[in-house]
């Protein structure tokens, strides 16, 4: 059968490798597995951590600001391309090529950029508005914020492509029959043309949240999650406590809320998607 | 009907609008890579006395020479060209053998289904979804008692395992638009299951092929976790070694140096972006309509 090897494969590296986690999770493993069952220990721990409760505000500002400014950006764009524009194919290989790179060769960028002494602060100084200053990088109230700047920018132009596709999925009769009746072509987009996009925003959101819940290498190019520890999320915790700490419990433990968080984000989204794959039909 | 005039103007003020917010866009995604190259050919006062956005006054090509083989990462002061390499002989095998398995297992799922096949590929494509994170700790574990860890071939596995769900999707999706009677009428002539493969299904499997290859070549060329969990010393591909670089602590930081390492890390992935820019975005939205 020639299946197999890929089944057995994922039926022991996925579905046996999350058990072990799991388990692990259980036990009071530290530098080595120890396989005693000892309940719930590790997520008391867990949960009286101060450093994942930043973690996991960091993952709500990430999440929310990454997804809703993409989404807009991604969007925004994706119309004023549909708009018969000259040079469209140029256009759309600018605003996508981010997507090519890797997120450490994002983050290298714009920690470059960002840099508060030689980057956009100084060009500001250059041009003449002296008392400008953006510490974010190195600021512990506002590090966070600058993974959002540099993840929005790598993402956006993808969130773009999706949705530029759906627009040219949509039937032009029934923008023309709004245009006849009157409708301004806001008002076509607004009530007609977004409503009508609802599956793209499904699988948008879908990617988008993924993408959040797992970021690590961005972060850790920008911020490596600090300054201290202010700019964690739950991928760095799970990464420092497994293998720099020594703390395997407490890391499975974090690795199973982070698969737990997937599965409370995805799992609604796919079932209203698949509903509403059905309402359309 | 002719437009009066004002109507007409405002049209293309409209447009004018337009076209200035597109470009307007376009210089924002384009700028983080201007200052990452023009900074790259700065020297280093230039840099500290320079303007981020300014050409380099004196162009020089010294950060590029010492950011592929001398620059220090860390322990070693190879450059990037070792971390380069790495990649390279990671990236190869990993895209192929999961490809190849990848239409294997897509042309099962699309016309040689059984039951329960439906079923399978379902909890099959659980594993595009999970969190690494769940699974890395038990991996690293296993690659270690197999003699596997920090190897190239350990992480070439760990690729190939992870990567084969996706590409089973990207097969699967495509084989299904291919006709079922093509392949009952072969089989009724009796041919096999691995004759039906090369002879029908492999010759129309080109486009594909290509989305595969450029998804799975720039998921693993820029891949990061698994690189710093499963390698170390002269197996870390080249994500890492930026990043090592780019935080090694030692002497003055060289701002140029780093930047022109950062091009480097991302000069295959651009220019497979740059040639086949269509099949890349092809495979992100197929790799989208996942959900």
């Amino acid at each position: 059968m020639v299946l197999g090897p890929t089944l057995i494969a994922s039926l022991i590296f996925v579905y046996g490798f999350i058990i072990l986690t799991g388990w692990l999770s259980l036990t009071e493993s530290r530098l080595m597995p120890n396989y005693e069952f000892a309940g719930l220990v590790q997520y008391y721990e867990l949960f009286g951590n101060e450093r994942w409760w930043t973690s996991l505000k960091n993952l709500g500002i990430f999440g929310i600001l990454f997804i809703g400014c993409s989404i807009v950006i991604g969007l925004f764009l994706a119309i004023l391309l549909d708009q018969k524009i000259r040079a469209e194919g140029a256009l759309r290989a600018i605003y996508l090529y981010p997507m090519a790179l890797s997120f450490i060769v994002t983050g290298t960028a714009w920690k470059w950029m960002l840099n508060p002494s030689l980057g956009l602060e100084k060009v500001m100084h250059d041009w003449g508005w002296t008392s400008f200053t953006f510490d974010w990088l190195v600021n512990s109230d506002m590090a966070i914020y600058t993974v959002v700047i540099a993840g929005v920018w790598q993402s956006s132009g993808f969130v773009m492509a999706l949705f530029l596709a759906g627009l040219r999925g949509i039937d032009d009769e029934i923008i023309k029959a709004a245009q006849v009746d009157g409708a301004s072509l806001p008002t076509i987009y607004w009530r007609i043309v977004i409503p009508a996009m609802r599956p793209v925003f499904f699988s948008v959101l879908l990617i988008l949240a993924h993408i959040a819940i797992k970021s690590f290498d961005l972060v850790i190019a920008l911020t490596a999650g600090g300054p201290g520890n202010s700019s964690s999320v739950p991928a760095i915790f799970m990464y420092q406590f497994s293998f720099t700490r020594g703390q395997l419990g407490l890391g499975s433990a974090s690795a199973m809320m982070m698969l737990a968080t997937i599965v409370a984000v995805l799992v609604p989204l796919m079932y209203l998607e698949t509903r509403s794959a059905k309402a359309m039909r | 009907m002719t437009p009066t005039p004002i109507r007409n103007n405002r049209l293309t003020l409209g447009r004018v609008v337009l076209y200035l917010l597109l470009v307007l866009f376009a210089v924002y995604y384009i700028v983080p890579l201007y200052v990452t190259l023009s900074t790259s050919f700065k020297s280093l006062d230039e840099i500290r006395s320079g303007n981020l956005l300014a050409l380099p006054q004196v162009w020089q090509f010294d950060s590029w020479a010492k950011a592929w083989d001398s620059a220090c990462t860390g322990v070693t002061c190879d450059g990037m060209q070792p971390f380069f390499w790495n990649s390279i002989k990671m990236v190869i095998p990993a895209v192929l053998i999961s490809t190849f398995l990848g239409a294997f297992n897509g042309y099962v799922f699309a016309h040689w289904r059984f039951r329960g096949s439906e079923v399978l590929f379902a909890g099959l494509l659980v594993g595009c979804f999970i969190p690494f994170q769940v699974v890395i700790l038990p991996m690293a574990q296993l690659l270690g008692s197999f003699g596997l860890a920090n190897t190239t071939t350990g992480l070439v596995f760990v690729h190939v395992v992870y990567g084969t769900a996706f590409t089973t999707l990207f097969f699967r999706n495509y084989y299904i638009g291919v006709p079922e009677e093509l392949i009952k009428a072969a089989r009724i002539d009796g041919a096999g299951f691995f004759l039906i493969f090369r002879k029908i299904v492999l010759p129309i499997s080109g486009p594909i092929f290509v989305v595969c290859i450029i998804w799975q070549f720039t998921q693993i060329w820029n891949d990061f976790l698994f690189g710093i969990v499963f390698a170390s010393g002269d197996s870390q591909p080249i994500t890492v070694g930026l990043n090592n670089l780019v935080n090694t602590s030692t002497g003055v930081k060289e701002y140029n140096v780093n930047m022109a390492a950062a091009v480097i890390a991302a000069l295959p992935t651009l220019l497979v972006y740059l040639v086949a820019g269509r099949y890349f975005v092809r495979g992100l939205t197929a790799g989208a309509v996942k959900g």
